[in-house]
């Protein structure tokens, strides 16, 4: 790390000064473009994103394929956003949420990359660029990334109402939650969101702590219970706010849930011990417990998905030389072997195609076209995900993306949904 | 130096303090001292008095979810307050909050009392040899040597539905079904923090107990005291500095604990520490610090309150 660290002070200046020695003037002034590479060490790239998106495989191969360091910084999802807006200088590189962006592009902290840099922008999902999966449109509740996906140019700070050559975020990793379920423990089918406020599991239900996301989940299972039908999942009026907190409490108070998780490691857990037996869940979570060799089940609900959406974005502060590696790195990311890497741990990826070719036929086929799979499973370390024959939760790609109801969100009223919230906490 | 001239030195300096310089103690100038005290002064002013009142002046600022503006306004205060006094008939998130911290304060504060006031009594009195004092205060500290996070955590495993105790109880036929409350309540809760933080009650009363005079105990013993009387007239006025020192310790940690109640208690019981942990994640600092402010006004209050019971400085 401090290494690593040393490389953006006065020891890169004097490495370059002694490695050559002619050019010695122009090595005074850092960060020069097109500064011969032999003289040059690593670029480094400072990645801040949370936990769960940061491979150390991504890492090492980068460093092996394009000789840039990358260096991750691992936060919460809540931190992530924190950072951006409150130390912008930190990080040369940023992976957020989609949802995040009507707080983070107000700063001024983050800036557009240029779509004509970025060799597979056309190639990015549907789904992300403009809402439809195999041309039907998407429920588009909440924060959905076409909504904020365009910028009308590099330092905006506001959204562009149309398709621009200025992208805010490039996506990393998208996907569709939905409930988590221990089947060994759970007699019957659950087929939707209103079993998660289904008395039938008191005690045994969880959900998460983080107000935005949170909400939303009891949105879902709420409206799905017939009390009552939203205007906007993700953005939310006072009244359905002071409704749907109602609801939360009157449950919490009837023992409804046995915990509240913020770090998707505790959801794990929680799954795992047999705990909860159902919950709001995250793909990659469902995985970990599955590779425990402890059964649980991503299960499609037929009111659909709460969907989310991950991206690469610059901070405005970014240096050239490390811009230009920044540029380079996501290039890279989208030509296949990162996207097929995250792929094999059950998310969705910006560029298809290039995840297609960069994986085996029958993970292709297990992971994105809802067929049995052929061979074994296996995660990207290695391990046993599923055995041959078993089939993805929810089905292919088309049925689990074009299945989405509503994406993550930050409302108009967060404020006050944050501090209902605390309430329900509390109460 | 030889004996008779270094006590013939000692004399010589007592006639001069004695006599015309009698408030001068040392031949050092007045602002060495100043320069001693002045390192821990810079570090207290850099790092405490100035983020405190940073705190204090950002608690009346204005905000938006990516921005703080300086302004003075009052309305972080009203919304830490909001609906506290408009006469509903429900608490207000703040009063709940508080009222349930006030209630493990209280149920944590008489447990590891009456705990660490009974190990400090085992081994101050009951111990006879000093070694062997020192080695058992040691084996005291043991728990300490991993992280207070590692130890909360590793009650999960066994207190779980799953866990230990419960297929305990279950294999010996206690009971028929897991106990639900063992895990995430207010049970696991208060036992957590009871684990954690009974030696800070230990070590200030043990350190008082070791200070009592034995000849007194002895004088109650022939007075015709009995062990409780002697327990009750003697030892614990004598500790009371101890057991109040304990107690400021025990009473501020818990009041503003919010990492083992969040674990503990599954996230389901509030803490002033956790709202204002999840306004900071939301960028809301201005309320967060409005928070910190009245979090900080109680817990000195506490502090005043219980400093007025006792008077350490007295007894020290």
């Amino acid at each position: 790390m401090t290494i690593l660290k040393e490389t953006r002070g006065g020891i890169t200046r004097r490495s370059i000064l002694k490695a050559s020695a002619a050019l010695a003037g122009a090595g005074v002034v850092t960060k020069v473009t097109g500064f011969p590479a032999i003289a040059q060490e690593p670029v480094t790239l400072r990645y801040l994103s949370t936990a769960v998106n940061q491979s150390p495989a991504i890492a090492a191969k980068a460093g092996e394929d394009l000789g840039i360091n990358i260096e991750y910084i691992a936060v919460t999802t809540d931190d992530v956003a924190k950072r951006v807006i409150t130390q912008p200088n930190s990080f040369d590189l940023v992976d957020t949420e989609y949802f995040a962006l009507p707080k983070l592009l107000p700063s001024g902290n983050i800036m557009g990359l240029d779509a004509s840099k970025i060799t597979l922008s056309d190639k990015i999902a549907s789904v992300i660029r403009n809402g439809t999966v195999d041309g039907k449109k998407v429920g588009l509740d909440g924060t959905a990334p076409t909504e904020v996906l365009y910028l009308p140019s590099e330092e905006a700070t506001e959204f562009a109402g149309e398709e621009t050559g200025f992208l805010t975020l490039i996506p990393t990793t998208y996907n569709a939650d939905t409930l988590g379920i221990r089947p060994d423990l759970i007699d019957g089918e659950v087929s939707s969101w209103a079993s998660l406020l289904d008395p039938k599991f008191k005690g045994k239900a969880a959900t998460l702590n983080i107000p935005s996301i949170g909400i939303m989940d009891a949105a879902m299972a709420i409206e799905a219970r017939g009390d009552m039908t939203y205007g906007d999942k993700g953005n939310m009026t006072r009244e359905e706010i002071d409704k749907t907190i109602a609801v939360l409490i009157e449950a919490k108070r009837n023992g409804q849930f046995r915990a509240f998780w913020t770090d998707f490691n505790e959801s794990v857990n929680l799954m795992a011990s047999g705990e909860v037996v159902i919950q709001s869940m995250w793909s990659p979570a469902v995985t970990a417990v599955r590779t425990q060799g402890i059964e649980c089940k991503y299960q499609p609900l037929k009111e659909g998905y709460r969907a989310w959406a991950s991206g690469f974005g610059l901070p405005v502060a970014i240096g050239e030389r490390e811009k230009d590696a920044a540029y380079e790195f996501i290039n890279w990311f989208l030509s296949g072997w990162a996207g097929a890497h995250l792929a094999k741990q059950g998310y969705y990826t910006a560029v298809l195609e290039t995840t297609k070719e960069a994986m085996e036929p029958y993970e292709w086929a297990y992971w994105f076209e809802g067929k049995a799979a052929e061979k074994d499973i296996m995660s990207p370390d290695g391990k046993l995900l599923e055995k041959a024959g078993a089939i993805r939760d929810g089905g292919s790609y088309d049925e689990r993306m074009g299945a989405v109801a509503c994406w993550n969100a930050v409302m108009d009223e967060n404020i006050y949904m944050i501090r209902k919230w605390n309430e329900f906490i509390a109460a | 130096m030889d004996a008779p001239a270094r006590a013939g030195a000692s004399t010589a300096e007592k006639s001069i303090s004695s006599g015309a310089r009698k408030r001068r103690t040392s031949w050092t100038p007045m602002w060495v001292a100043y320069l001693q005290a002045a390192p821990l002064a810079l570090v207290f002013l850099l790092f405490f008095i100035l983020p405190l009142l940073a705190t204090f002046v950002v608690s009346f600022w204005n905000y938006t979810e990516y921005s703080i503006e300086p302004a003075f306004v009052l309305s972080n205060y009203q919304d830490v307050f909001y609906g506290c006094f408009s006469g509903s008939s429900g608490l207000c998130t703040t009063f709940a909050t508080y009222l349930s911290t006030l209630k493990f304060v209280a149920i944590v504060w008489a447990t590891t009392l009456f705990i660490g006031f009974t190990v400090a009594y085992f081994l101050a009195f009951h111990i006879r040899t000093l070694p062997m004092q020192i080695a058992l205060f040691m084996v005291c500290t043991i728990p300490f040597w991993t992280s207070n996070v590692i130890r909360m955590i590793s009650w999960i495993p066994l207190l779980g539905r799953n866990g230990l105790v419960n297929e305990t109880l279950q294999s010996i036929g206690i009971v028929d079904a897991p106990i639900e409350w063992l895990l995430y309540s207010d049970f696991a809760v208060a036992l957590a923090l009871v684990h954690l933080y009974t030696l800070f009650m230990v070590v200030p009363i043990f350190n008082s107990m070791m200070r009592i005079d034995r000849a007194l105990i002895e004088a109650a013993y022939d007075a015709g005291a009995s062990g409780w009387q002697t327990l009750t007239n003697v030892i614990i006025p004598l500790v009371k500095p101890g057991i109040l020192i304990g107690s400021i310790f025990v009473v501020t940690i818990v009041t503003g604990d919010y990492l083992t109640i969040g674990i503990m208690g599954g996230q389901q019981i509030a803490s002033v520490g956790k709202t204002i942990q999840t306004q900071i994640n939301f960028l809301q600092f201005p309320i967060a610090a409005a928070n910190a402010i009245v979090l900080l006004a109680v817990v000195l209050l506490t502090i005043w309150g219980m400093l007025r019971l006792v008077d350490i400085r007295k007894e020290l």
